[in-house]
């Protein structure tokens, strides 16, 4: 488990992935009690983690400038897709 | 002279310079020719450095020099390979100066799809062979990209079902970068659209894609022969940004398809491959977090059920002071047997050892006579008759040096100096004896003379009282019996009374006075 990422750090990815161990480990039973209340604590960040990742599905359309030899110069919104 | 000036007299054919001549035909052939169409296969092809690309069209019976100017060919949409069947549009023009004439080609197509396919055909093995194709090469999509960058035409109907299909699952920041997506422009503009999105930097001013989707609509073989390009298909094979394709529709395939890390069949197709559903997200994440609640309240719950058994199966203190308790007894019921027991023991063991004692001394003889044995074998008759010897020879120097005479002298001495001393002892011990009986009845002569009993002859008396002599008158009154003393014999007498004696009558007769008055 990879304890020593920092949560706000992790993509959805491997936050989901972690706490999918963690939903796993707790569900099967046989760890620590101690170790069952960080797991808990830990699967609820993650899961927070998670939710926030999907409600920040904001959609963002925009296009990339280019100049005259087709280099990207920066965006600018797309509007009417 | 004047045949040849007959021959060459002027008829009604008018002379030309070769110029004049080559400057007719060009016309001819130009005007002629402005514009035609043919087909042929592509011959010898030269392509130097000036970007004219010089080619040879050709069938069965002859040969066509053909060019194709710089400003064309870098437009054309077919790259000309050789051996590759075309419809070639242009121009024949003449070059005077070596007598030749020329295609210009303007525009130069695949001719049919047949030939196209075969070529692409050979340039998908070309590509295979060098492993731009190897599933190994293939990389892991994200399971849900922040930004995907899309490399379509920014206005056709392709970028509008990505978006609409992304927004139904999943909304995302999506970059688009504007290609054309057939045509001349098409392939250089996807490969640098391609290899532009991978040089952007992590955190850089435009977000860089986690994911790229490569797509356009359907259309001819040739509308996408632009994704078949060798240039698009290295960048898509470059890429280190996983890549999905989605050119055409399902049953196109284009060389792009087999460089990318995963083919759709379609642009929607794409979106969907490209990020999952939110709500099931959602949903998923609900069930797991309800997993999650269920996980540490099972936990506790089994743990209190743990404890409290646990609790139940204690025992109460006291009862936990039975069992020692009892095993002290059990103990102090064993101690006596259990010294018994060792007394017998150790008595068993003195048994055995005292058992074991005759072996022991036994042993013990039998290795002193082994020694006695090792120390009589050292004594031998040689060393023996060796000390033997030695012991004589001091001896007999020994008894060298007794000499008798010396004895028989000593001896003699010895004889006289006894005999003289017996002589003397024998003179001295008479003359002793004789003085010592001599000295002892003189003694015995005085004695006479000083002895009471010769006074008591005299007639003097001894008076005693008790058992001391009585000289005074003080003595005697105070004595209840007196005892008087002859010269032969004693008598004993009651004193009466006192009266002091005048002092003539001391003498040493002082006891007869009581005797007399008794007497009286």
């Amino acid at each position: 488990m990879s304890d020593e990422k920092p949560i706000e750090k992790m993509s959805f990815e491997e936050a989901i992935r972690e706490f999918e161990q963690v939903v796993t480990a707790l569900d099967r039973g046989d760890v620590a009690l101690e170790e069952s209340i960080n797991l808990y604590k830990r699967g609820a960040a993650l899961k927070a983690h998670c939710e926030t990742k999907l409600k920040q599905a904001e959609e963002q359309v925009e296009q990339i400038t280019l100049d005259a030899g087709g280099q990207p110069t920066g965006t600018t919104p797309a509007e009417g897709l | 002279m004047d045949d040849l000036i007959d021959d060459d007299s002027p008829g009604n054919a008018p002379e030309f310079t070769v110029s004049e001549l080559s400057g007719a035909v060009k016309r001819t052939i130009e005007g002629s020719f402005a514009h035609v169409r043919v087909r042929g296969e592509i011959g010898r092809l030269s392509r130097p450095r000036s970007g004219h690309v010089y080619l040879d069209l050709k069938d069965d019976r002859s040969v066509l020099a053909s060019v194709i100017w710089k400003g064309v060919a870098s437009r054309l949409s077919h790259a000309p390979e050789e051996g590759m069947e075309v419809i070639a549009t242009g121009r024949l023009t003449t070059f005077a100066g070596q007598s030749k004439y020329q295609l210009v080609i303007e525009d130069l197509r695949p001719a049919g799809a047949g030939a196209l396919m075969a070529m692409l055909e050979k340039r998908r093995a070309a590509l295979a062979a060098e492993g731009l194709f190897d599933e190994s090469r293939k990389q892991k999509l994200p399971f849900l990209p922040d930004v995907i960058g899309v490399v379509t035409s920014p206005s056709g109907a392709v970028i509008r079902d990505i978006l609409h299909r992304l927004r139904d699952r999943f909304p995302r920041h999506v970059l688009i970068w504007p290609v054309a997506v057939q045509g001349e422009k098409c392939a250089p503009e996807v490969a640098r659209a391609i290899r532009g999105f991978n040089a952007m930097p992590e955190g850089g001013p435009i977000p860089r894609p986690d994911l790229l989707i490569v797509a356009r609509g359907g259309g001819s073989l040739e509308d996408l022969w632009g994704f078949n390009d060798e240039a698009v298909v290295r960048a898509a094979a470059d890429s280190r940004i996983p890549l999905i394709s989605a050119v055409g529709h399902e049953t196109d395939t284009t060389l792009i398809d087999f460089a990318s890390d995963q083919r759709a069949p379609t642009p929607t197709a794409a979106a969907e491959i490209a990020v999952p559903v939110r709500m099931d997200l959602l949903n998923w994440l609900r069930t797991q977090e309800g997993y999650l609640s269920r996980g540490v309240t099972q936990a506790l719950g089994l743990r209190r059920q743990r404890l409290g058994d646990l609790s139940r199966g204690l025992p109460r203190p006291d009862s936990l002071l039975d069992a020692p308790r009892q095993r002290l007894d059990r103990l102090v019921l064993q101690l006596g047997p259990a010294l018994r027991h060792a007394t017998q023991i150790r008595r068993r063991e003195l048994d055995h050892l005292a058992s074991n004692l005759n072996p022991a001394l036994e042993r013990a003889v039998s290795s002193k006579r082994l020694a006695l044995g090792r120390a009589s074998a050292g004594l031998s008759p040689a060393r023996l008759a060796s000390t033997l010897r030695s012991r004589r020879e001091r001896l007999t120097s020994l008894a060298g040096r007794l000499d008798p005479s010396r004895l028989s002298a000593r001896q003699s001495t010895a004889r006289d100096r006894l005999d003289d001393l017996s002589r003397r002892f024998d003179r001295a011990a008479r003359a002793d004896l004789r003085t010592r009986r001599d000295k002892l009845s003189s003694l015995g002569r005085l004695l006479a003379t000083l002895g009471y009993e010769a006074t008591l002859q005299r007639g003097y008396a001894v008076i005693r009282g008790g058992d001391s002599v009585v000289t005074r008158l003080a003595q005697a009154e105070g004595q209840p019996a007196l005892e008087i003393e002859f010269a032969d014999g004693k008598l004993g007498v009651t004193p009466t009374s006192a009266s002091p004696r005048p002092k003539a009558s001391k003498s040493p007769k002082k006891d007869p006075p009581p005797d007399q008055g008794s007497l009286f």
